[in-house]
């Protein structure tokens, strides 16, 4: 397959095209810009709608307001504008909306910088708005995977009729690596549930609001009932050189790709070292946890943030492998090196660096 | 009321009513008049109990207000086609009463709901109803926006100068010194300001085609709101723009008075402040615009043409030249390239991963996302390699292109034992030099010059990069320099200014 | 009912029905109307309301007091059409016709406004109203 060198902001609309998605409501901020501009050039050819809203809160009301009518559309912001359209993310899940909004990181609190980090874990994944909710989150390490899960966002949206998060960081964003699109695009589809102004829609209502006690509790365990079906057949992770690994390196999204650099030297130097990255935030892949800490002696937290992602990994393994960390923020990113001198010192903790020793010298024999 | 019970009184008033026709006379009939719109539910089954009547309190203005859009939806034939885009506020139940389609809102963003919803459906005829706190307060960007982008929706805005589902504090629209919950001693206009002229504000802009404010204060006032919110919603049915009705709405439970009370309350104090009128009226100009120039359809690609539209159509995808690197010559070239905005550092590093990819390796381009990019600094990490690319970050280059003496600095110690550091300036600094780090320094901006145009420096460096790699077919590099750089001019340019960087280079090593 | 027989007597152009159980008594219709056919009941509804009654007779068929009424069904207004030869003759394109859709609003109903309907307020809303 013929692949073309392209930025990962610019794979997502295209992705987005194809996969059906004919709305586009926004607001800049960088570094998600690059999406907006893009779907500004793309969605209009397409016969789509692009529109710059006033404001993030804004931009995530018209996207409920496209997918009420039956649109598959989206949204990119950063931290602080994704900050903004948590009340609409709320109101959207609590009405059943589609949709997929990419969260392309920086820097904070506040207003932080613009550099890539991961401290909008927690607000994406743990759901930053109000109620009883969740938002399924997915964190692509490449850009054809940038290209793929925005597809698969919008059917996962559109499966659990919930908005779903793109979660990537600026380096995703806008890094350039070859990429191959489907050749086949989706045909719109008006899902028969949407407000379309028309004759058979007619009777169709999009709300969240469920004034009687019993009624919203209801409501709830219905969305409860969605979320578990969620967990149980959407939870995704890659596993790389995972299998035998004493070490299990966890971490998404760029992070991912540098461990990835890391395992290659810790193999070479004869340690059982491997990687899990979760693809899914939420639902997270617990079993796969799970299922590699029979295996493994220890798990290394990796992270651009203040240990967001290992109050997960902690619960996924409940005890029952120690779990250390180590993270970068502000925009700083983990080098290989200090992970990789990290992961030294827990092989010689955990007297795996002897073992790997005689490993080496068998083999030499 | 059922239409069959309402057919069923009319009939009942005939039979009931006059005499026998005279012999040849026509006969005399009752018939329905007034009753309930047909864009009305019969019962109200969303509702949790009493289906046959509202929730709204005896007296209340939104009730009216609802019987005259109802009653516009039926004269204009639109049942079908409406969308009623619900509030936060005492009408957020407005989908237990319309029998159209419904979606129900967050607070204040109706005008955003509805400016999307009529975007994906724009035969639809989309309605945005809000209180005076939802609009007003709340509100106030979405409604602006949505009036200057000028969508082509309906707004109605109740304005009865409180927030009374939340049980009667100040809104914007609160007249001065009338008490609320949170303006207990009335209001300040020193304090709290002055009431909000949404009318007024919005008739500034250019976009709107129809924005009145009329009352329910007394019978003269009920004829001009039903009048004009007909109006407001034909405008939208013929694709004329933006409209907007404020309605001066009693609200008798907060005011505590009685419903007749509050009716004079809205003509007698409300309307003082509020005037009545019509604030902005381009119906006569955007009808006649429409005549002239009527708007084209949008175009809608048919799916087959979308790969190809949006570039991404394998057949289109160059070949390349894969398969001219030799099978067993391994390859992993990490490079680093630094330098200041405009220097041509990003460029640069994407004819480098452009021409990898026409060779057939795996690539990467990362573009730097540090700190650094505050100071006008530019750098990016290329990577080419035969196998899948872990990491795109080079943390350990190859080889490090600096363009200038800070790039140098900031990078130098990075570089691995067996590198190269191509370094554009005079003379290399004696303290950079390191053991096992290989240099190639010259004055590349000077040479470029004196190829026609100092922008052609990193083209110079890349000629020597592509030398210290020696991996990349020509065939590869050219393909890569077509794709990129678009005026020929400089494709002769880059291609010279590559062929000195080559020379460049192996004249270094007839000098070493 | 009464009403009917009183119909029969001064052939009214008008007539109302009010739905007592959807009326809240809230008086809005019996302020608005021109002829003041309208009052509140001496007994409550089922929800404790007085609600409006119409006196059974004058009623002009005018509609205001549907539109002045905040309940979408609380009353209807029925209206005496193509019998009485006063009418027709001063409008005879509309013999024999059924009220169509825009006869149907409150305020457009130039035979009641023509037919001489005293009340100052009704005048101004019919001059306003027709376009």
């Amino acid at each position: 397959m013929r692949k073309q060198l392209m930025k990962g902001n610019e794979a997502v609309v295209k992705s987005a095209i194809l996969a059906g998605c004919r709305g586009f409501y926004g607001y800049p901020i960088t570094p998600a810009s690059e999406i907006a501009e893009a779907a500004a050039e793309w969605m209009p050819r397409a016969g789509g709608v692009y529109v710059q809203a006033e404001s993030e809160v804004a931009a995530i009301n018209m996207l409920y307001g496209a997918a009420a009518a039956g649109v598959r559309a989206m949204t990119s912001s950063s931290g602080p504008g994704i900050s903004l359209m948590q009340e609409g993310i709320s109101y959207m899940a609590g009405a059943e909306l589609p949709c997929v909004i990419a969260d392309i990181t920086r820097g904070g609190p506040g207003l932080g910088n613009i550099a890539a980090e991961q401290g909008d874990y927690h607000q994406v994944v743990k759901g930053g708005g109000h109620g009883n909710y969740r938002t399924i989150v997915l964190a692509p390490h490449s850009v054809q995977e940038m290209a793929d899960m925005t597809a698969l966002a919008f059917d996962l949206a559109d499966r659990y009729r919930n908005p779903v998060v793109l979660l990537a960081d600026g380096f995703i964003g806008q890094m350039m690596e070859p990429v191959a699109f489907p050749q086949a695009a989706t045909a719109p589809h008006l899902p028969d549930w949407a407000v379309a102004g028309t004759a058979e829609s007619r009777s169709n209502l999009i709300v969240s609001i469920h004034l009687d006690s019993d009624d919203l509790e209801k409501h709830e365990r219905a969305l409860e009932a969605k979320y578990k079906a969620a967990e149980q057949h959407e939870a995704r992770a890659e596993e790389w050189c995972a299998a035998d690994a004493e070490i299990v390196l966890v971490g998404y999204g760029i992070v991912g790709r540098i461990l990835k650099a890391v395992t290659a030297e810790a193999r070479a130097a004869g340690l059982k070292v491997g990687v899990l990255r979760p693809i899914t935030l939420y639902p997270f892949p617990v079993v796969q946890f799970q299922r590699l800490a029979f295996g493994a002696r220890v798990f290394l937290v990796v992270e651009m943030s203040n240990g967001q992602l290992l109050e997960d990994v902690k619960l996924a393994l409940n005890g029952s492998r120690p779990v250390e960390f180590f993270s970068r923020v502000g925009g700083n990113v983990p080098s290989h090196q200090e992970v990789l001198a990290l992961v030294h010192e827990l092989a010689r903790r955990e007297g795996l660096t002897r073992a790997a020793a005689e490993q080496e010298r068998m083999a030499h024999v | 009321m059922s239409e069959e019970k309402q057919a069923e009184l009319a009939e009942s008033a005939v039979l009931d009513g006059p005499a026998q026709p005279a012999p040849g006379g026509p006969a005399a009939e009752y018939e329905v008049a007034q009753g309930r719109a047909k864009a009305f539910y019969e019962r109200f089954d969303r509702k949790e109990e009493l289906q046959h009547q509202t929730h709204y309190c005896p007296g209340c203005g939104h009730g009216v207000v609802h019987k005259m859009l109802a009653r516009a939806i039926d004269e204009l034939g639109v049942q079908n086609r409406t969308i009623v885009v619900g509030p936060v506020g005492c009408a957020v139940f407005t989908y237990y009463y319309f029998d159209v389609g419904n979606v129900q809102a967050a607070h204040g963003r109706a005008p955003a709901v509805a400016t999307a919803v009529k975007r994906a459906h724009p035969a639809s005829v989309v309605i945005s109803y809000q209180g005076d706190g939802d609009l007003s307060a709340i509100g106030s960007a979405e409604i602006l926006h949505s009036a200057n982008r000028g969508e082509n929706i309906t707004v109605i805005f109740v304005n009865n100068a409180v927030y009374s589902m939340t049980g009667g504090q100040a809104a914007p629209t609160t007249l001065l010194g009338q008490k609320t919950t949170t303006t207990p001693d009335g209001r300040n206009a020193a304090s709290e300001g002055y009431p909000l002229h949404v009318c007024e504000l919005l008739s500034t802009l250019k976009a709107p085609v129809y924005i009145e404010r009329v009352g329910l204060g007394d019978n003269k006032q009920l004829a001009q709101s039903a009048r004009a919110i007909k109006r407001a919603l034909e405008n939208q049915v013929r694709g004329l723009g933006f409209s907007l009705i404020e309605v001066l709405s009693p609200c008798p439970t907060i005011w505590k008075m009685t419903p007749v009370e509050a009716q004079h309350w809205v003509r007698d104090a409300m309307e003082k402040e509020f005037p009545l009128g019509v604030f902005c009226d381009r119906t006569k100009e955007r009808l006649e615009r429409m005549t002239a120039a009527p708007a084209e359809p949008k175009a809608r690609p048919s799916l087959d043409e979308l790969p190809r539209l949006l570039g991404v159509a394998e057949e289109e995808l160059p070949e390349g030249n894969v398969g001219q690197i030799p099978q067993g010559q391994q390859v992993d070239v990490q490079v680093r390239i630094a330098g200041f905005g405009g220097q041509g550092v990003l460029l640069l590093g994407e004819v480098l991963a452009e021409a990898g990819l026409d060779a057939g390796l795996e690539v990467s381009w990362l573009p730097s996302y540090g700190p650094e990019m505050r100071s006008g600094t530019s750098n990016c990490h290329v990577r080419l390699s035969r196998q899948a690319i872990d990491s795109p970050l080079v943390a350990a280059p190859s080889v490090l292109v600096a363009m200038n003496e800070p790039s140098l600095r900031k990078f130098d110690r990075s570089v691995r034992t067996g590198g190269w550091v191509i370094y554009n300036g005079d003379a290399f600094p004696a303290d950079c030099v390191r053991d096992g780090v290989m240099v190639l320094a010259a004055p590349f901006t000077r040479l470029a010059d004196e190829l026609g145009d100092k922008r052609a420096a990193n083209m110079i460096m890349l000629g020597a990069l592509l030398e210290i790699a020696g991996v990349l077919p020509q065939a590869s590099i050219d393909a890569a320099l077509r794709r990129l750089v678009k005026n020929p001019r400089w494709v002769e340019l880059d291609e010279r200014a590559l062929g000195r960087g080559r020379e460049l280079y192996r004249q270094s090593l007839v000098e070493v | 009912m009464s009403d009917a027989k009183q119909l029969e007597a001064k052939k009214d152009r008008g007539v109302l029905r009010i739905d007592e159980q959807e009326c809240k008594g809230c008086g809005l219709c019996i302020e608005a109307c021109p002829p003041r056919v309208i009052a509140l009941s001496e007994s409550l509804n089922h929800y404790g309301y007085r609600t409006a009654v119409y006196l059974g007779s004058g009623c002009t068929g005018c509609g205001i007091c549907f539109m002045a009424c905040p309940e979408p069904g609380a009353i209807t207004v029925l209206r005496l059409v193509n019998a009485v030869p006063t009418l027709s003759a001063k409008n005879p394109e509309r013999m024999g016709q059924p009220a169509t859709a825009s006869d149907s609003h409150p305020f457009r109903d130039s035979a009641a406004e023509k037919d001489g309907a005293t009340q100052s307020g009704l005048k101004e809303a019919a001059a306003c109203a027709s376009n």
